[in-house]
């Protein structure tokens, strides 16, 4: 019997994904652990094994497909014995989905997107099958084009009936949850858990309804701007991520900026006293220490370690530490869960290793979501200050300019050469005032300029 | 350097069903059992007890042949023979395991296994039965070492395997015993009490909680023990055994209950008083294993605690069934593995089925259990004498019980007395474990004629929906 390889989903909430590269053709014969592909999704690469043995009898998705369905199947496998030649395709192969199909399917689908959205879901007591049932005759009477959607199922929820009652009683929207039943499938659990604090993503008022819907559709006019002039590459599941999050971030949340200055002459000294008594291989840097100053501030004024939510702000117990590191097409921030626990030497190594599998995109979802406070530092570029853009549900940012020597006025008003960096803290206004921001400073301020606080 | 992937002790249900999916997800295993492969499931548990009960429940039809307008006219057994056959069944299936390990390239070593601190898991030791010792290292190591029959020995409740039985000396008599105490009600107490009953054996059941089958439905405690009485079966609830003393060949207990005390006389006394897990002699607290009450304590995907160490099944605590080791011992695998798609165990799925006569099946709360828990609760209910089938079969007494959530329309529980319901049961583990809720349970088709209509109608009955009654 022939095996069928699918689209494998790399993380719980996967739907589909980019087919980025082959490392096998037909005829090639793999066991049991090959990497067989490389597979793109929002924010990651990853390799797929193989997970039977024998010879690729077809590839039925080529590589670079976009929006491949998980669970489609891409290829084929032939198993000891069988003729690679004689394997049959299945008919429901993921491979029919093309480059050109999808992409028009990706406009089609922007274009007609609001008016989607924007349907209400149909209000009945009835058990809800019946009320299933009703909408799909009468949009059979009006717009047959739907019944084709439904067929597709790109835009579906998946979600048990249970949980799909659960979320309709209690006013939750369903497309902003991640289902952590089989295949992302949304279930009670997810539904009662976003009860307690649904992202800030989800349903403000006057918002529009869908984080897609804040992408809206740009284009460069030929006449001003002749396409030979400019060479347009093509959004990857990355920057799309990155336009999505920001755009929705910068227009739905009230950003307030707080700045201070911060002497970093002691910090630096106790840096080098760390890295000079520490063994081989272990090397603090300044960030590593501003991480765990972040988290013990947070700590210290805990109302800053919160998230906004439409049903209440949510107040974090750990400090999760999101760090941004610039990669090659984009930004990401790894966590540093529970940085008020953990000693710089772990923060250091995490922070690494975190950093280097950014760059080669080989995070998993897990350990790119979850913070609590995001951390940009600039200050390898000269930058003096700047403002991040909240990362939400997160309530505050604190974006970190370069430290340099600034002529500063001491106690005895003389004017004495010191260290010096300008932080800037981003706040989401609904969840802090600047009170509240202006003591995270102080408290950061403190740990900066006396680090051996730190240590208590 | 490993010699394995991974090594499972024990190959009850639990442990081999985990060593098959290891090898699915392309480990190399190797699994270690001290007596017969298959442990006491397929060996001295539901397989053998079942062909018992198969034996029982056709000596049962052939005695009511003239309501089916057959002559039978003189029915007997012979114990030897329904023993052997039980066996038989037992060997047939425990072969049938030896086989799959072979197909799967399982490598069995025979012997009894032990632990000790190794890296990155703990080195299994194994002692084969000439006394020889053999140290194996593998990357991950499951505990699937089970559970045997509670004692206590302080009331004399200790089985000798001649007058005082465990599940296991019941299993393989040599006569049948005129008068059988059983002491406990839970399914392993009532099976057995029901086969000897049907026998012919005056049995009494003892039972300390106030209700035969203390862990299901209320409503379902009682229609049992109605339907037992009702076939000679007798009972005595809220009652605890002071002690056991032994005769020549015979046994006396003393009971009390309601503050009076009694004594009974019988020839043969089984205890089934509840499991206690195998955790001795395996070095568990040398590694730091935590164990309570007997029983090892693990996460959703059987993690220990201690590097490279797993426990699945009977021995990491209730329910103490089959089904729900194997499905522990998956789970386990698929978390070491980093399956995709591997979920924590999650308990209140696993179904519980006791095959007596009448056979007896649940998911999920009790409607006691339910309203403790807060919910506001919608009940239905559809008893077998409106059900076509269950009268066509001559099996017209039983209930088909279900609990909802009134506001969610969640499947709480379902509760079922009557034949064949351990085969029902399932529809409605799906229907939980699928989150279905009223509303396609009823959009449902159930096939005409079966017992599995009055499914359907049960929940139909609590919307007020209710068809055939």
């Amino acid at each position: 019997m022939a095996i069928n390889i699918t689209m494998p989903a790399l993380s719980p909430t996967m739907e589909e994904g980019t087919l980025a590269k082959w490392l096998v053709k037909p005829g090639d014969t793999i066991s049991s652990g090959d990497v067989i592909a490389e597979i793109e999704t929002d924010k990651a690469t990853m390799e797929v094994e193989a997970v039977d043995e024998g010879t690729i009898a077809k590839i039925l998705v080529d590589a670079g497909t976009e929006g491949v369905k998980v669970n489609s199947v891409i290829a084929v496998l032939a198993e000891e014995g069988e003729d690679p030649d004689e394997v049959e395709a299945p008919k429901d192969a993921g491979g029919s989905l093309k480059k050109e199909e999808s992409s028009k399917k990706e406009e089609a689908a922007q274009t007609k997107a609001p008016e989607q959205e924007d349907k209400p879901a149909p209000k009945s007591e009835k058990p809800e099958s019946d009320s299933a049932k009703k909408s799909v005759s009468s949009e059979l009477g009006s717009t047959p084009m739907k019944l084709a959607d439904v067929g597709d199922g790109g835009d579906r929820i998946k979600a048990s009936p249970l949980a799909r009652r659960l979320a309709k009683l209690r006013g939750i929207d369903l497309s902003n949850l991640k289902g952590s039943g089989p295949k992302g499938r949304i279930v009670k659990k997810d539904v009662e858990s976003a009860k307690a604090g649904q992202a800030a993503a989800s349903t403000a008022a006057g918002a529009p309804a869908s984080p897609d819907g804040l992408i809206l559709p740009q284009v460069l006019d030929d006449r001003v701007y002749a396409p030979d002039t400019y060479e347009l590459k093509p959004l990857d599941g990355m920057r799309k991520t990155v336009a999505k999050r920001l755009t929705q971030s910068f227009m739905q949340v009230p950003h307030f900026p707080l700045n201070v200055d911060i002497k970093l002459d002691k910090l630096l000294a106790a840096r080098a006293g760390i890295n000079e008594a520490a063994p081989e291989g272990v090397k603090i840097s300044v960030n590593d220490m501003l991480i765990k100053a972040s988290a013990l501030a947070l700590i210290a004024e805990p109302d800053c370690n919160a998230s906004f939510t439409d049903k209440g702000i949510a107040y974090h117990k750990s400090a999760h530490i999101s760090v941004a590191v610039a990669i090659d097409g984009g930004l990401i921030t790894p966590v540093i869960f529970n940085a008020e626990k953990k000693g710089l030497a772990t923060i250091a190594a995490e922070m690494k290793d975190l950093a280097s599998r950014a760059r080669e995109r080989k995070l998993k979802p897990q350990e790119y979501s979850g913070g609590t406070f995001s951390i940009s530092n600039l200050g390898m570029f000269g930058i003096k200050s700047f403002g991040s853009i909240i990362n939400q549900p997160e309530g505050i940012i604190l974006s970190v300019g370069a430290g340099e020597k600034r002529p500063v006025v001491n106690e005895k008003n003389e004017i004495v050469p010191a260290t010096v960096m300008t932080v800037t803290l981003s706040c989401d206004h609904r969840v802090i005032g600047g009170a509240e921001g202006a003591r995270w400073l102080q408290a950061f301020k403190r740990y900066v300029e006396s680090p051996e606080s730190m240590l208590l | 350097m490993a010699d394995f992937d991974l090594i499972v002790i024990g190959s009850g249900p639990g442990g081999y069903v985990a060593a098959i999916r290891a090898t699915q997800l392309g480990m190399k295993v190797a699994i270690v059992e001290r007596e017969s492969l298959g442990g006491i499931c397929l060996n001295w548990g539901c397989i053998p007890t079942k062909a018992l009960l198969r034996s029982a429940e056709v000596l049962h039809l052939a005695k009511n042949a003239k309501s089916f307008g057959l002559k039978i006219d003189k029915t007997d057994f012979d114990l030897q023979a329904v023993v052997k056959r039980s066996r038989d069944v037992a060997k047939q299936l425990s072969g049938g395991v030896g086989h799959l390990m072979k197909k799967n390239k399982i490598e069995v070593i025979m012997g009894e296994a032990s632990l000790k601190k190794g890296k990155p898991a703990p080195v299994v030791t194994v002692k084969d039965k000439d006394g020889k010792t053999k140290d194996y290292q593998a990357k991950h190591v499951m505990l699937a070492t089970g559970a045997r029959a509670r004692a206590i020995p302080q009331a004399g409740l200790e089985p000798d395997g001649k007058l005082i039985w465990t599940y296991r000396d019941a299993m393989v008599p040599e006569t049948l015993p005129k008068k059988l105490l059983v002491i406990g009600s839970g399914a392993i107490g009532i099976e057995f009490a029901s086969f000897y009953n049907e026998l012919g054996s005056d049995v009494t059941v003892v039972e300390a909680v106030d209700r035969i089958l203390p862990v299901e439905d209320e409503e379902i405690s009682a229609m049992a023990r109605k339907q037992f009485e009702k076939q000679g079966l007798k009972f005595m609830t809220g009652a605890q055994v002071k002690s056991l003393k032994k005769n020549k060949n015979s046994v006396t207990a003393e009971i009390s209950a309601g503050g009076k005390s009694e004594t009974i006389e019988a020839d043969r006394v089984i205890l089934a008083i509840g499991i206690v897990g195998n955790v001795e002699n395996l070095g568990l607290e040398e590694l730091g294993a935590k164990i309570e009450k007997t029983h090892v304590v693990v996460d959703g995907f059987g993690r220990t605690g201690v590097q490279g160490l797993y426990a699945i099944g009977d021995l990491t605590g209730p329910p103490w069934l089959a089904h729900k080791a194997s499905h522990e011992g998956v789970i386990c695998v698929e978390g070491i593995a980093g399956a995709n798609d591997a979920h924590p165990f999650d308990a209140s799925n696993v179904p519980g089925c006791t095959y007596s006569h009448p056979q007896i099946a649940s998911v999920g709360l009790t409607e006691a259990k339910a309203k403790e828990a807060g919910h506001k609760v919608k009940v239905g209910k559809f008893p077998f004498i409106g059900n076509g089938k269950a009268i066509a079969l001559g099996a017209s007494e039983g209930l088909v019980k279900t609990v909802f959530d009134a506001e969610t329309g969640e499947l709480l529980g379902a509760h079922m007395i009557g034949a064949e319901v351990t085969e029902l049961i399932q529809g409605y583990v799906i229907a939980r474990e699928g989150e279905l809720t009223e509303a396609e349970l009823m959009e449902t088709v159930f096939p005409h004629p079966t017992l599995s209509e009055m499914m359907h109608e049960s929940v139909l009955s609590a919307y007020g929906r209710v068809l055939h009654i």
